[in-house]
């Protein structure tokens, strides 16, 4: 189907862009890589009066590595980020989840900073952003925030984002020690949103034994959902931890829905299988001294 | 209703604003008026006559409408005409060579019976095209990852993964040839 009518704003500086959606208010959304609103507005599910689009908005497409971690502002697309090799030597879970983002012709347009404000349960980047503890930079015209993870998700595609603010940058943080994660799904069919997804990470002391064991999940919560699992497999080895009983442990605090493409018992069971794989994979990254270069 | 009438730029009763536009497609500049809603693929085919993108699903999930945005593959489906300024945009009727010679990728679906009904292929070529630039060299898993985003109803896809790998080696051997001082053609602009 074809997209209703809107009125478009094309701004060409950030400033521009503050003041039209400023002007717009609740009427307005902004347009990044379309790769959500689009097919919403060609479904007919939404009807927004303005679109401000911010595609030519060049100063936000950047990825930007620092000691502690990665900041990507808000026109970097997918593949950009995905592709960045000093974000991957720093905070490895962003390539690990990109790659299971959609196919790689979505992620030449959709941008990462996007898939955040679309607050998909399903989508890899909001377990990603909650897993490492990241944060969102929102500006709107004349004052600006900083929101962590855990406020930034009020339910499903529902984020804290108010009308006439924008989302600049999302800042991955790169974890602390001796730390390894991994990024593991089933779908239906390859690109597809996963019926469940688990990221996890696992930190190990000096002696490789187990610190820290931590996994966020995908669709089987309205809002991602972060669990420390640590207590199951504290001062193991990764060869030793009883994996299987860190993922019993995350299945009693996961209550999945059931829809058409899964059960909620098949959904548990998938969060079951895939916290193990997860946590096992990310504790052998750890073991490996340089952490940081493990190839996915 | 008359879908057959002169160029449609206004729908329903209403006057909706048009936005002139500019695009450079295939290498030649192409101006428009186009309400903002306007898809590119849309422009494409009924703005600019250029019918060789085909549109499936118009959410993004066939494949069928993907042209090249600076060399990238995007789905044009997915985004606005309006959005699409400024940018290199090449559809499946700017991949052959100025001279009329096919491209490498074409070659080889005609070799390799990459193509049925042919509804899907504009976006496969497109995809495989700019692929290839990439990873010249693809693994058979590798020509399959590159090709798992596009829907076919009829090939069953196993020959269209070889037209991938038979376009790899076709690519190659014209590089080969092109080191070879030839007359070049300049790109009419
Ligand atoms: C076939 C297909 C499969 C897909 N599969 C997956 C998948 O498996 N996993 C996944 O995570 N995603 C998937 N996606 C979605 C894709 O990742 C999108 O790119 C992403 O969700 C949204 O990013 P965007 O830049 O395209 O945002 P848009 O579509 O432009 O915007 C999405 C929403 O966020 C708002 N928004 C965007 N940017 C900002 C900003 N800077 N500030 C404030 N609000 C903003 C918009 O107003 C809109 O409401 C898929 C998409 C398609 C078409
Ligand atoms: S028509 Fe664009 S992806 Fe199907
Ligand atoms: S050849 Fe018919 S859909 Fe692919």
């Amino acid at each position: 189907m074809k997209p209703p009518a809107f009125k478009y704003h094309a701004p060409a500086s950030l400033a521009e862009a503050l003041d039209a959606l400023d002007a717009v208010g609740h009427d307005g959304k902004v347009l990044a890589g379309g790769q959500s609103l689009i097919p919403i507005l060609n479904m007919r599910l939404a009807a927004p009066a303005h679109l401000v689009d911010i595609n030519r908005l060049s100063e936000l497409a950047y990825v930007r590595t620092e000691p502690g971690g990665v900041t990507v502002g808000a026109l970097a697309r997918h593949a950009d980020v995905e592709r960045d090799a000093d974000a991957y030597a720093a905070v490895p879970l962003l390539r690990q989840g990109l790659r299971l983002v959609a196919h790689p012709v979505i992620r030449n347009r959709g941008t990462t900073v996007g898939s955040l404000a679309h607050a998909d349960p399903s989508g890899e980047m909001t377990a990603v952003l909650a897993l490492l503890g990241g944060s969102v930079d929102l500006v709107r015209k004349g004052a600006s925030r900083t929101v962590g993870a855990e406020d930034f998700f009020a339910g499903p595609l529902e984020s804290c984002i108010e009308p006439g603010e924008m989302a600049v940058s999302a800042y991955f943080p790169r974890l602390a020690g001796r730390t390894g994660t991994e990024f593991v799904e089933a779908a239906r069919r390859h690109g597809d949103y996963a019926m469940c997804g688990v990221a996890a990470a696992v930190t190990l002391d000096d002696d490789l034994r187990v610190t820290r064991a931590r996994a966020a999940y995908l669709s089987v919560s309205p809002v991602p959902l972060v669990l420390d699992l640590t207590e199951a497999v504290h001062g193991a080895t990764p060869a030793t931890a009883r994996w299987a009983d860190a993922a019993a442990l995350a299945v009693l605090s996961i209550e999945p829905e059931p829809d058409i493409h899964a059960t909620a018992e098949y959904r548990a069971h998938l969060a079951r299988v895939l916290t193990e794989r997860a946590l096992r994979a990310a504790a052998q990254r750890a073991t490996s001294t340089d952490v940081e270069r493990t190839s996915r | 209703m008359t879908d057959t009438a002169p160029p449609p730029t206004t729908t329903g009763a209403q006057e909706e604003e048009l936005h002139p536009i500019r695009l450079r497609v295939n290498g030649v500049l192409r101006t428009a008026e186009v309400p903002a809603r306007r898809l590119l693929s849309d422009c494409l085919r009924h703005d600019l006559g250029l019918t060789g993108t085909h549109v499936g699903c118009e959410h993004g999930v066939c494949g069928a409408c993907t042209v090249q945005v600076d060399g990238r593959p995007m789905r044009s489906c997915l985004m606005f005409a309006v959005s699409a300024q400024d940018h290199e945009i090449t559809t499946v009727e700017g991949l052959e060579r100025p001279d009329g010679t096919l491209h490498a990728v074409q070659r080889a679906f005609r070799e390799c019976h990459g193509l049925q009904c042919g509804f899907c292929t504009p976006g496969f070529l497109n995809v495989i095209a700019a692929f290839l630039e990439e990873n010249p060299k693809p693994s058979e898993e590798e020509a399959r990852d590159a090709v798992a985003g596009n829907l076919c109803r009829c090939t069953g896809y196993q020959n269209i993964v070889k037209a991938v790998l038979r376009a790899a080696e076709l690519r190659l051997e014209e590089q080969v040839d092109e080191d070879a001082p030839v007359e070049v053609d300049e790109v009419a602009r």
